[in-house]
């Protein structure tokens, strides 16, 4: 069990951590979400007593980890990947670290064989992929066969197959009665790993319950309703129907209505109520990442902006029109879908060349030449796009980006430009 | 996302697991013992001998004090040299002054590398007693460091005094041989130790090394471009005092009333070293890692 009272630090000026106290329970993988700076590495530090807190404390099983007998057959931690020498072959690392706190050196052969590293054990693991150092940094961690284990962004760099052995493996050491405390980026992990959620931001508590409860207090469950694209006054007919009826509508932006607060049949029955047809009306659920994003709005500390290339563009032709910002975007409070603040591939697509040609990116017939041989579909992904969290760096094939103009052919210099 | 995740439903967290029926914790069944200063040496001895650096700045060491050595008793020998009773074991000390910059770099590296590497969170992680480290690596290094000078001295002065028969020099007395040897590698290994902790406290390689070469080289080098009347006697201390003045001590070369003699650098070094562990051990108990 892992208890922090009141933890504090400052560097300097800056405050990493304020006042966070929270417990971490065993026989459960507790995750640990935060954006990027909002202090996980610095508490996990601070549990293994590697940095000193400003003020609070936090103990395990009751000690401070300096004072725990025999630490590491106590705790297991995966900080950092790559800290290790990276001169040192595996074996001989975990082979160091067993000789330091009394473990015998048969259990360095097994954690190999349980990370499957085995075949590589005499190897420098300086030529280690990140996957496989990732293996071995959690190898460290189960050397001592401990009680309490910590994971800072255990899945990175490995592949699916790892992915899903982790995420077993974490379960597993829980359902032993182990305490399991792991860090992550991936919401979509931390929903398939993680019984009970810590949330921080800005270094401050922001949540601190199961995942269930997290999901059904953080985020609202809303219908999709789509009118027919062809007559937009249905849409403008429907919203305020439905608002009138005290629904919350927001539009999507592939034209779609997105309402809070109507069950579906309402919906319906309001929509058949003021005579406009459906094409869509569908339940959605909200996932722990828009949950998340939801709670951690705020305390977002480093937030990607659109790559403008000011003043590096050759300027634009004449007639051109510079590509239409997609509605929504960047706005705060627009969290779903879950894209991030901008389209991905957005800022590779061609700056110059024809306004988009439908309403979202849907090409228009005929109103693109192709842009390059082999590719006659300009815009392959412009409907798909908005479900697709992370785009493929644009081809000159494909320009990725939703609301991406389709690119002429005269782009594929300014294309290799923007690679 | 914004699509429905069927993988939640199955999962049920509720909050019965994670609560914790009292006594679900776990024990392992590997027995637990009490670690002490041994482990960590143990483990020491491990890091020091599984990286390539140690073989490179050992094997060059081992080289230089050798090849050096050998090459000024040949040289000697063969040019028929007079050397009108002075000592062969004299002819070592080339090759040891330039030998010491390896055992710099080696001291540098077993503490600074792991630093550089992040190694030092892992191992401090596994045993939370930072002095318990630092004490096991001084150890190893010192014992590693000792041992390697003192054979290799040992070896050279010995082929010194076999090729320089009959060149008129003179029979070592017992304490020659045993500055010579055991006197140099005590002395070298608190200088390796010596940078080992600078390394610790520096926490960064390159910086550590240049500030010992920088010890090693910079007292010599500025007293020579001391010109000045009035900066005489500084200029005297800083030759006097230097590394390799100090070094030539334990070869005979006595360079004046001033200057340490006998056994004096040795004291000189224990003090620096003692120095630079008190300092070593406070900040590492103090600083974050």
């Amino acid at each position: 069990m892992i208890e922090a009272v009141g933890l504090t630090k400052r560097y300097g000026a800056k405050t990493a951590v304020y006042n966070l106290s929270f417990q971490v329970r065993p026989g459960a993988v507790t995750g640990f979400l935060g954006p990027n700076g909002s202090g996980k590495s610095t508490t996990m530090r601070m549990i293994l007593g590697l940095d000193n807190p400003t003020s609070g404390q936090v103990t395990i099983g009751g000690y401070p980890y300096r004072k725990l007998p025999n630490a590491a057959r106590q705790v297991g931690a995966l900080l950092d990947a790559k800290a290790v020498h990276g001169g040192r072959s595996a074996r001989s690392h975990l082979l160091s670290l067993a000789q330091l706190s009394g473990i015998p050196a048969r259990r360095v052969d097994e954690v190999l064989g349980v990370v499957g590293l085995q075949d590589v054990a005499k190897k420098r693991s300086k030529g280690f992929s990140l996957g496989m150092g990732q293996r071995l940094g959690i190898a460290a961690a189960l050397l001592g066969d401990p009680q309490v284990l910590l994971f800072d962004e255990p899945v990175n760099g490995l592949d699916p197959e790892g992915i899903l052995w982790v995420r077993n493996l974490m379960k597993a050491l829980a359902a032993e009665g182990r305490t399991v405390f792991v860090s992550s980026h991936l919401m979509s992990e931390m929903a398939l790993t993680a019984d009970h959620l810590i949330v921080i931001g800005r270094g401050q508590l922001l949540s601190d319950m199961s995942v269930k409860d997290f999901i059904s207090a953080n985020s609202a469950d809303f219908a999709r309703v789509r009118t027919p694209d062809t007559e937009p006054q249905l849409r403008e007919k429907l919203t305020s129907a439905l608002t009138g009826a005290g629904g919350q509508v927001l539009p999507e932006q592939d034209g779609a209505l997105r309402v809070m607060g109507l069950p579906l049949p309402r919906i319906s029955d309001l929509a058949h109520d003021v005579d406009v047809r459906l094409w869509e009306l569908s339940p959605h659920q909200a996932s722990l990442e828009e949950a998340y994003m939801r709670m951690t709005q705020g305390a977002v500390d480093y937030r990607s902006t659109i790559d403008q290339k000011a003043g590096l563009q050759q300027p634009l032709p004449p007639g051109a029109q510079p590509p239409m910002p997609v509605p929504g975007q960047g706005q705060p409070g627009w969290y779903a879908p879950p894209a991030p603040p901008q389209q991905g591939g957005q800022q590779f697509a061609p700056p110059q060349g024809q306004p988009p040609a439908g309403p979202y990116g849907a090409p228009a017939p005929g109103a693109a030449p192709a842009p390059a041989p082999g590719a006659p579909q300009p815009n392959p992904y412009a409907q798909a796009a908005p479900q697709a969290p992370v785009q493929p760096v644009a081809t000159p094939a494909a320009p990725a980006a939703p609301a991406a103009a389709p690119a002429p052919a005269a782009d594929l210099t300014k294309s290799e430009d923007a690679r | 996302m914004s699509t429905p995740q069927p993988q939640l439903a199955p999962q049920q967290p509720a909050a019965a697991p994670w609560q914790g029926a009292p006594g679900t914790s776990y024990t392992s069944p590997i027995p637990v013992v009490r670690t002490h200063l041994g482990h960590a040496i143990v483990s020491e001895w491990t890091k020091i001998k599984s990286v390539r650096s140690t073989m490179w700045t050992l094997g060059v060491f081992v080289f230089l004090l050798l090849g050096l050595g050998l090459l000024f008793a040949v040289i000697a020998a063969s040019a028929d040299m007079n050397l009108e009773g002075e000592s062969p074991l004299g002819l070592g000390l080339f090759g040891v002054m330039l030998g010491s910059v390896c055992l710099i770099t080696l001291g540098v590296l077993t503490t600074a590398s792991e630093y550089g590497t992040g190694m030092i969170r892992t191992t401090l992680t596994a045993c939370p007693s930072r002095s318990r480290v630092l004490a096991a690596k001084a150890i190893v290094f010192f014992a590693l460091a000792f041992t390697i000078t003192l054979v290799t001295t040992s070896l050279v002065a010995f082929l010194q005094v076999a090729i320089l028969e009959g060149s008129n020099a003179a029979d070592p007395s017992g304490e020659q041989w045993l500055k010579a040897t055991v006197g140099v590698s005590l002395f070298l290994a608190l200088f390796g130790l010596l940078s080992l902790l600078i390394g610790s406290l520096i926490r960064h390689s390159a910086g550590a090394i240049t500030i010992m070469l920088g010890v090693f080289l910079a007292p010599l080098v500025i007293a020579i471009f001391m010109f000045a009347e009035s900066l005489r006697d500084v200029q005297e201390f800083l030759l006097n005092y230097s590394i390799p003045s100090q070094l030539g001590v334990f070869y005979g070369a006595e360079l004046g009333a001033s200057a340490p003699s006998g056994w004096d650098p040795l004291w000189i070094m224990l003090g620096l070293v003692a120095a630079a562990f008190a300092g070593a051990f406070a900040v590492l108990e103090k600083r974050d890692v």
